[in-house]
C-alpha cells in the first residue's frame, strides 16, 4: 500500500515523463487539461503508467471523471 | 474558379539531411563533395544484402524537446525541424499573414513506418492495451504535414501528397497551385522521410533496388556510373516557403528565386519500372516548361532524380535529352545525400535554388566510368568538383514507384 505522499510523487514522475510537467507543479488541485496542458491521449498514457506503477487499472468510464491530480490520487488510494 | 497566374517565389528554406542539420551546413557539405553514407553496424543488419544508409547528420532531438518528440514519429520530427527552419528563414510568421490563409503541403513516401513496426512489436509482446494512443497520429501518412501545420499554426489547409519518391516535388507543385488558385497567401511545402528500419530495408533490398556495395559506403551511390547497383536509403526532410511575388516584395522578404512552373504526369506503364525512354518524365518536363513560359534552351541546370539504379538513371537521361537537349549542366546530388525518398524532391529543389543563388552547380560524385548508353554519354554531367556557371533556370526531376513523374522549374527572381 502506497501512502498518499508516495502516490503523489509517483504520479508526478509519470506526469513529467509523459507530459513534461515539472514535479513541483503536480499538486492535487491542478486540473490535467486546464492547468497542466495534458490532452486526452496523454491521459490514456498516464492511465497505463499508473497501472504499471501502482497496479491500479483505471477503466475508461472512470478516466473521464478524473479531472485533477487530486482525483487521480484518491482513485489510486481507494483501489490499490 | 479564380485562377490567378501570379508569380510565386520562395522566401524560406529548411532542411535536415545526412549532409547537415540545416540548409547552410547541408549546402556546404554538398559543395565540399562530402558523403552522408555509412554502413550500418547494428547486429540486425548481418543477414541483409544491402547494409548501407545515409542517416541524419544531426539527430532531431537536438532541436525538438523530449516531450514533444515522444508523440512524433521520426518522419514527423524531421518535417518539423526543416519546416521551422524554413518558416523562421522566411520571416512569414511575423509578416502579419492571417493564419486562415496559411497552408501546409508536406509529402512523405513511406510515412510513419517506424511507429507502425515498433508498435507492432509492443502488440505482439504486451498485447493491445499497451499499444500507444499516439500510434495512429504517428503512423498516418499525413502526420508530417499535420505536425508542421500545428507547429506554424496553419489554418488554411494541411495536405499530404503521397506519390512515393515524387511526394516532395508533388507537394511543391500543390503549393504552387494553391497560391495560383488563391486558396492561401503563404504555403509551407516540402517532404519528409525517416524509415531506416529492418522491414523497409529488407523490402527495398528484395526489389533489388538498393546498392550492395557494402564495403565502400561513400562510393556506393553512383548515379550515371557504369558500376551503379542501386540507391542508398537516406532519411531527412526539406521545406520551402512559397508566397506570391508581389506580397513578398511588399513586405521586403528575402527571395531565393521563383517557382516558375511545375508539371506532373503518370507513366501508365509499370508499377515500379520506369518507361525505358522516360516517356512520362519527358511529358512532365515539357509541361513544367510550358507552365513556366520557358523554352528548353532556357534551362541551364538539371538536378536529376538519378538514384543510382541501373534502369532509372538511363530512362531519365533519355527523358532529359529528349525534353530539353544536351546543353544543360546535369547533376545527381543523391551521390552524396543518398535517396531521401519522399523528401528527395524537396531537398533537390532547395539545391536548385541555392545553385541559382550562388551560380554554381554541385558535382556528381563517384562516376569512375560513365554509363555507355547513348543518352548518358550525350548529357553534360557535372562530375567531381562544383562548376561555376551563369544560368537563370534550373529544373528538378522527381519520379516515384507507381509511375509518378514530377518536374519543377525554378528561376532567378
Amino acid at each position: 500500500m502506497a501512502s498518499t505522499a508516495e502516490i503523489q510523487s509517483g504520479l508526478a514522475e509519470i506526469l513529467e515523463e509523459v507530459a513534461g510537467v515539472a514535479p513541483a507543479d503536480a499538486t492535487p488541485e491542478k486540473s490535467f487539461t486546464e492547468d497542466l496542458d495534458v490532452d486526452s491521449l496523454s491521459m490514456v498514457e498516464i492511465a497505463t503508467a499508473v497501472e504499471d506503477k501502482f497496479g491500479v487499472a483505471i477503466p475508461d468510464d472512470e478516466l473521464g471523471g478524473i479531472k485533477t491530480v487530486g482525483d487521480a490520487i484518491s482513485f489510486i488510494e481507494k483501489n490499490q | 474558379m479564380n485562377f490567378n497566374n501570379t508569380d510565386v517565389v520562395v522566401t524560406g528554406l529548411g532542411a535536415t539531411t545526412p549532409l547537415g542539420g540545416d540548409v547552410a551546413s547541408t549546402w556546404d557539405a554538398l559543395l565540399a563533395g562530402k558523403s552522408g553514407v555509412t554502413r550500418i553496424t547494428d547486429e540486425w543488419i548481418e543477414p541483409f544484402p544491402a547494409q548501407l544508409v545515409a542517416r541524419l547528420a544531426q539527430d532531431p532531438s537536438e532541436k525538438i524537446d523530449r516531450v514533444r518528440s515522444r508523440r512524433l514519429d521520426r518522419s514527423q520530427q524531421v518535417a518539423v525541424v526543416a519546416a521551422e527552419e524554413a518558416w523562421a528563414d522566411s520571416g512569414a510568421g511575423d509578416a502579419g499573414y492571417d493564419s486562415l490563409r496559411v497552408a501546409v503541403v508536406m509529402g512523405t513516401g513511406i510515412g510513419g513506418a517506424m511507429t507502425l513496426l515498433d508498435q507492432d512489436d509492443v502488440l505482439e509482446a504486451k498485447g493491445p492495451k499497451r499499444v500507444s494512443p499516439f500510434t495512429i497520429p504517428m503512423l498516418m501518412p499525413n502526420g508530417p504535414a499535420a505536425a508542421v501545420g500545428l507547429a506554424i499554426g496553419a489554418r488554411g489547409g494541411v495536405h499530404a501528397p503521397v506519390s512515393a519518391c515524387a511526394s516532395g516535388a508533388e507537394a511543391i507543385r500543390w503549393g504552387l497551385d494553391m497560391l495560383r488558385l488563391d486558396r492561401a497567401d503563404v504555403v509551407l511545402v516540402g517532404g519528409a522521410e525517416a524509415c531506416v528500419h529492418p522491414l523497409p530495408m529488407a523490402g527495398f533490398a528484395s526489389m533489388r533496388a538498393m546498392s550492395t556495395r557494402n564495403d565502400d559506403p561513400e562510393h556506393a551511390s553512383r548515379p550515371f556510373d557504369a558500376g551503379r547497383d542501386g540507391f542508398v536509403l537516406a532519411e531527412g526532410a526539406a521545406a520551402l516557403v512559397l508566397e506570391r511575388a508581389d506580397a513578398a516584395r511588399a513586405r521586403g522578404a528575402k527571395v531565393y528565386g521563383k517557382l516558375a512552373g511545375a508539371g506532373g504526369t503518370s507513366d501508365g506503364y509499370d508499377l515500379v519500372a520506369p518507361h525505358p525512354e522516360g516517356e512520362g518524365a519527358q511529358r512532365a518536363i515539357g509541361a513544367a516548361l510550358r507552365d513556366a513560359g520557358l523554352s528548353p534552351s532556357d534551362v541551364g541546370h538539371v538536378n536529376a532524380h538519378a538514384t543510382s539504379t541501373p534502369v532509372g538513371d538511363i530512362a531519365e537521361a533519355a527523358a532529359i535529352l529528349e525534353a530539353i537537349g544536351d546543353h544543360a549542366a546535369v547533376t545527381a546530388t543523391k551521390s552524396q545525400s543518398g535517396h531521401l525518398l519522399g523528401a528527395a524532391g524537396a531537398l533537390e529543389s532547395v539545391f536548385c535554388l541555392l545553385a541559382l543563388r550562388d551560380q554554381v552547380i554541385p558535382g556528381t560524385q563517384n562516376i569512375e566510368q560513365l554509363d555507355d548508353s547513348a543518352a548518358v554519354q550525350k548529357l553534360d554531367i557535372v562530375r567531381g568538383a562544383p562548376r561555376k556557371a551563369t544560368f537563370t533556370a534550373a529544373l528538378n526531376d522527381s519520379f516515384g514507384f507507381g509511375g509518378h513523374n514530377m518536374a519543377l522549374v525554378f528561376t532567378t527572381a
